[in-house]
């Protein structure tokens, strides 16, 4: 018989996931108008990836399957590794990363709420520096046929028809290499692939996801440090170097509706297990990667920095954690 | 005057489902008294009183059963006449089922009173007064059973800025003091301005949660109608918004004042002190109507037919409360106090005491059991909802990996155990398990830790009277054999003329210089064999050959005064 207290809220972390999954949907709406159904195919590759993993995993370390199968989480690294990958990456790019993040990043490490690293981060990572080329393959906006992308995936790929480099790529490619020619204006203002304020397409995607940032925030299943924190501090690096040069670097809200900050923003950098959770420590640990991600946008080899800014932050969250724990009730300055 | 004042906030709190209206229907009603009454002597916090009736002895109502032990403590009452039946060990409404000295009485029926003379308070002093209440058995019937004497002293300030009078009764199901506000409104402000003197308070907040508002309007009618106006002029009915635990005694400070008492520090130090209305209650019935706490109002409410509020006597086993309300079959515990911070009780037998608020009976669909316990996602709900401003999964990752040190670095003894936190985890982790799991290790370790150094310190002073007593003994065997020559030699003459010297006899002198003697060949000897194996030796050796070295220059430095000086 258990103690006090006899009754508990209606809560569950199977409700909390599943919420999650649901404020993602209409960032993937948005996809597969832009960009077809691939996107739609991924997540189910993913996901029943996800949930084979994690039960062999569960049955080899003798925990109970039905109980953490069902809480959701799985599917939630599924989703973010399908929305962060390229949606016509090749099957195999996608089921070897949810290998990692399940049976590595998360189940190794001693499964839900143990794992050090965001387990679709780690993927990412491991993904982007092993198989470059297929990481940076993107569909163009408007090439959204289903019957190319499933060959894509699936058999050959004859991908010239079908993808673009992403803005950020575009970009860095441009100015790293044309040297003193190119500025940020010249190849923004002459890119097929660049929209209203970020990437053609990719902003009403990153609008989705903002909106379910907001249904997240309503029901309290984030705070809104780390969103916040996140996107200013990306936003404040950025303002600040395009008002020093304007023909070097991009503006902030170029950065903030490009790649996958707004994904980042409400669904990575807001992984309670392996980020910082004091009030103070959200915004520090979430500005943290906002710093470095437009560090490595800016001077990085790889077109997007945040999978290895939310992992150097990952590493730093104990210690951010221990550094501000906040007064407790009578020992209050005032 | 409520719109006007300015309420405070305290953090975090959880709004559960209050389930109060069933038990708040109808007015409070008096049980007819059961066959027997058993009543423990152990009912506040401090020591056991001492029992001073016997088997046989015939009792009244109202009369001394169990004296006070010291000043932390506070005495027990017969709560009706009769005739002592029983004194020894009975199971106590705890979880434990821990046995304690229980009185039993059989009731004559005639309810008897003693010669209930009312105290006045204002001929007597501080000190009189206070032991007046412990002896009339007033402790805080909140349910912490603090002894209230304790309690009633304005602290080294010498003055109470506020009184808080707690009618908050933050707990789902409970409604004694609802029920107690409404219908003996004009006692509780009278025992409100008792306590504002002894207290030398200069204003009294009575705060009660806003969904009480028969309560509220009760006792602002009472305060329009009171005849001392003067006193009644410094009481003020707060409401405050309706959030558990706003009734917790620190968060009840905090709204109604904005102070913050820190965790193990006195609340009068900060110009405040708070005490439930039922206690105030009762210290107006010990000063007034020179009655001790001989009953208290009990909410039963859970699975029964008629939830309601009784004037129980204390020591009415609650058995017999559950068949008067009308057991229903189902019901698979009885709770004592509300579902989010009450106890368990081992069995239906145990009688109501001083901290019984309300007995809950529960059935699994009332209270299931809980979903099993997933891993900490560290979402942060628990901090969200913890109203000591705590980080409550810290407290559970530390007490569960038995790092108790961390616990306390992260203030796990500013826990109030009010179970916000497992009330909102999404993992359905028991965390206030967690938390009296590493409160109780704590205790336990320090008590071990005391214990062993008692017993070190035992050990290491038996060590140095021994060598000191072995020291001795050499120095004696050797001025016995010294002596005795010399002795015989020594001619009555001798003795004499030394015996003229004025400061030492001869024998003490022969002594002294003998003891010296001694020593000076022991340290001989001992510097004579020391460089003998001192060459390679390990640490360890060193170390320990030290500690010797040290131990010796103590018992020197022991003896020093005993010997003639070295040099």
């Amino acid at each position: 018989m258990n103690n006090s207290p006899y009754f508990l809220k209606p809560a569950s972390v199977q409700a909390v996931m599943l919420r999650v999954l649901l404020a993602l949907v209409p960032g993937i709406a948005a996809y597969v108008w832009f960009f077809g159904a691939a996107i739609l195919l991924q997540i189910v590759l993913a996901s029943v990836t996800a949930l084979a993993v994690e039960a062999a995993m569960l049955a080899i370390r003798g925990k109970p399957l039905g109980l953490f199968l069902a809480d959701g989480s799985a599917l939630v690294t599924a989703w973010l590794i399908a929305l962060t990958f390229p949606s016509i990456a090749p099957w195999w790019l996608t089921v070897l990363g949810v290998v990692i993040a399940i049976a590595i990043a998360k189940q190794l490490y001693g499964g839900l709420g143990q794992n050090p690293f965001n387990p679709a981060m780690v993927a990412f990572a491991l993904m982007i520096v092993a198989y470059p080329q297929l990481m940076s393959q993107w569909p163009a906006p408007g090439a959204a046929d289903f019957a190319v992308q499933w060959q894509a995936i699936f058999s050959t790929r004859q991908l010239d028809a079908i993808t673009m480099a992403t803005p950020l790529d575009a970009l860095r490619t441009a100015l790293h290499t044309a040297q003193a020619q190119a500025s940020v204006a010249g190849v923004l203002g002459h890119n097929a692939a660049i929209g209203a304020v970020g990437g053609k397409g990719w902003e009403w995607v990153a609008a989705g996801y903002l909106l379910g940032g907001i249904y997240l925030l309503q029901q309290r299943i984030i705070t809104w440090h780390m969103p916040i924190a996140f996107l200013a501090a990306l936003a404040a690096c950025a303002g600040f170097f395009n008002v020093y040069d304007g023909g070097q670097f991009a503006p902030p809200m170029f950065h903030l509706f490009t790649g996958g900050a707004m994904l980042a923003a409400f669904f990575i950098v807001t992984d309670p297990v392996s980020g910082a959770t004091t009030p103070k420590g959200k915004l520090i640990f979430a500005a943290g990667i906002g710093v470095l991600t437009w560090i490595i946008r800016t001077f990085g080899a790889y077109p997007d920095g945040i999978a290895f800014a939310v992992l150097l932050m990952n590493i730093a969250a104990p210690l951010i954690d221990m550094s501000t724990q906040p007064p407790v009730f009578g020992h209050k300055k005032r | 005057m409520n719109a006007l004042r300015k309420l405070f906030s305290f953090h975090g709190g959880v709004k559960p489902d209050y389930h109060k209206e069933a038990s708040a229907q109808t007015p409070i009603a008096v049980p007819p008294a059961p066959t027997l009454l058993t009543i423990p002597l152990h009912q506040s916090i401090g020591g056991t009183p001492h029992p001073i009736v016997k088997v046989g002895d015939a009792v009244l109502k109202g009369q001394r059963i169990g004296e006070a032990d010291g000043m932390v403590s506070s005495a027990v009452h017969a709560s009706t006449s009769g005739t002592v039946v029983a004194v020894d060990l009975r199971p106590l409404a705890h979880p434990s089922g821990l046995s304690v000295l229980c009185v039993t009485i059989a009731p004559d029926g005639q309810d008897r009173w003693i010669d209930a003379q009312p105290f006045d308070y204002r001929q007597a002093s501080p000190l009189e007064t206070r032991d007046y209440l412990r002896d009339a058995g007033v402790v805080g019937l909140g349910g912490a059973v603090f002894p209230s004497h304790l309690k009633v002293n304005p602290g080294k300030l010498g003055r109470l800025e506020t009184l808080v009078i707690n009618g908050a009764e933050c707990e789902p199901f409970i409604t004694c003091d609802d029920l107690l506000m409404r219908e003996r409104a004009v006692g509780l402000i009278r025992g409100m301005a008792i306590m504002r003197e002894l207290l030398n308070a200069d204003r009294v907040l009575l705060g009660i949660e806003d969904n009480k508002p028969e309560a509220i309007a009760m006792m602002r009618k009472a305060l329009t109608q009171a005849p001392d106006v003067a006193a009644h002029e410094a009481i003020e009915v707060v409401v405050v918004p309706t959030r558990y635990p706003a009734g917790g005694a620190k968060q009840l400070i905090r709204v109604l004042t904005g102070i913050e008492v820190p965790h193990g520090q006195r609340s009068t130090d900060y110009g405040v002190q708070c005490f439930n209305v039922g206690t105030a209650f009762a210290i107006y019935e010990a000063i007034d109507l020179g009655r001790p706490l001989l009953s208290r109002i009990v909410t039963v409410a859970g699975n029964v037919e008629r939830p309601g509020n009784y004037d129980v006597l204390l020591g009415t086993p609650m058995r017999h409360l559950i068949e008067l309300c009308g057991a229903r079959p189902g019901t698979d515990r009885l709770i004592m106090g509300g579902p989010m911070m009450g106890v368990t009780l081992p069995n239906d037998a145990v009688p109501v005491v001083k901290a019984t608020n309300c007995i809950l009976a529960g059935t699994p669909a009332l209270f299931p059991p809980p979903p099993p316990e997933m891993p900490c996602i560290r979402c942060g709900e628990c901090a969200k909802v913890c109203p000591a401003d705590l980080q409550p999964f810290e407290l559970y990752w530390f007490s569960r990996a038995k790092l108790f040190g961390k616990t306390q670095e992260y203030h796990l003894f500013d826990c109030i155990e009010c179970g916000c936190c497992a009330y909102v985890c999404p993992s359905r982790i028991p965390l206030v398990d967690y938390y009296r799991f590493a409160k109780s290790e704590i205790w336990a370790r320090e008590r071990d830790k005391e214990a062993a150094d008692e017993a070190r310190e035992r050990y290491e002073f038996r060590q140095l009277r021994e060598e000191r007593e072995k020291q001795e003994k050499a120095a004696k065997l050797a001025a016995k054999t010294a002596a005795g020559r010399e002795k015989a030699a020594a001619t009555l003459a001798e003795a004499e003329k030394l015996a003229q010297a004025p400061v030492l006899t001869p024998a003490e002198d022969a002594k002294k210089a003998l003891i010296a003697a001694a020593l000076e060949r022991a340290r001989a000897q001992k510097d004579a064999v020391q460089p003998g194996n001192t060459e390679q030796l390990s640490d360890e050796q060193r170390a320990e050959i030290a500690a010797i070295e040290a131990r010796r220059a103590e018992i020197r430095a022991m003896a020093k005064p005993h010997l003639p000086p070295d040099d």
